[in-house]
């Protein structure tokens, strides 16, 4: 029969080198990468996290609007949904998941259902595939999820466009952060996320100063 | 990836995980953190044993389900049949769920902190 596998030895998790968290962690944090496909959203999570980056996936068991990977089951109709995660232990109560997402419209409900209770996002941006992104800013904006852009430098960028005009093109309001990145750098990955969460403690002294 | 034969796609064998089930458990967020309260039993479902031993320390309900290699509404199952009998106890994340709340400056500036001393 089919199920085999549900009576077979588990095998000893550390065989892959997993490396635990310390028993005092107690707060998990998200923080959510997304971008249009081969942007560098995996990239970056490797380049900060402290694990390799791990795959998982949900399965969505909702009507499929806009989805184009469907099959039945059971009557249903359900999508399968891939993405990566890293971590970051910033101490030893507190770990950060980086979250890379599929920033296209057709991800929508993965969002809404995942990445709720995120910390903030970070936009990235190949500006030879500008489109990509106005999907994913216009939805951070609609959540009120607040957000940075990075705009991903991973090669020599022939037409190479200035932050004013990427921010004119994505039509990007002047206090949401947008910076210049390398993705495959550590110190640059680094960077994007303290401006991000420098930017999100920005705002929230704000908000603690107006009562 | 490699992927574990439980999760060659085949939607009849995720039915089997879980028995049939397939409303989780929504307490558990993705970084929820999850921690084993007792040894594996002998007769537990293998699936229950592999998330006591990967639950000897603190792991996010997301790392469970990367190790396993199962989808995330599948490991909700399984962990809410362990809350529910008191195998594992679950460290819930601070912020709602919910976009509207924003997390407060203290809590930011330790994370600030810790990105810094990276």
């Amino acid at each position: 029969m089919g199920s085999a596998t549900s009576d077979t030895p588990a095998s000893a998790p550390t065989a892959r080198g997993r490396k635990p968290l310390t028993d005092a962690a107690e707060t998990g944090l998200k923080i959510v990468v997304v971008g249009g496909f081969g942007v560098g959203k995996t990239t970056l999570v490797r380049s900060v996290s402290e694990i390799r980056p791990l795959n998982t996936e949900e399965v969505m068991t909702q009507a499929g609007v806009g989805v184009d990977e469907t099959d039945e089951v059971a009557g249903k109709t359900t999508t399968t949904v891939a993405f990566d995660f890293g971590r970051i232990s910033l101490n030893d109560r507190m770990v950060l998941y980086l979250f890379g997402a599929p920033g296209q419209e057709r991800f929508w409900f993965l969002w809404d259902r995942l990445f709720s209770g995120t910390l903030g996002a970070v936009v990235l941006v190949d500006t030879r595939r500008m489109d990509d992104s106005w999907y994913a800013i216009d939805r951070l904006e609609h959540h009120g999820t607040p957000f940075v852009v990075a705009v991903n430098r991973f090669d020599d960028d022939s037409a190479r466009h200035s932050l004013d005009e990427i921010r004119q093109a994505l039509a990007l309001p002047e206090h949401v952060p947008l910076i210049d990145c390398d993705a495959r750098v550590r110190t640059s990955g680094k960077h994007v996320l303290v401006t991000l969460v420098d930017h999100l403690y920005q705002l929230a002294l704000a908000q603690e100063s107006t009562p | 990836m490699t992927r574990r034969p439980v999760d060659t796609g085949a939607p009849d064998r995720l039915y089997t995980v879980t028995g049939g089930r397939s409303r989780a458990d929504d307490s558990f967020d993705l970084v929820t953190l999850v921690v084993a309260e007792c040894q594996p039993s002998a007769g537990m479902q293998s699936e229950h044993v592999r998330i006591l031993e990967l639950c000897r320390h603190p792991t996010a309900v997301v790392e469970i389900a990367a190790e396993l290699a199962l989808p995330i509404t599948v490991i909700r199952i399984l962990l809410g049949d362990l809350l529910a009998v008191g195998r594992i106890t679950a460290r819930h994340p601070r912020l709602a769920q919910s976009a509207a709340t924003h997390p407060d400056t203290a809590l930011l500036q330790e994370v600030l902190h810790g990105l810094r001393n990276l």
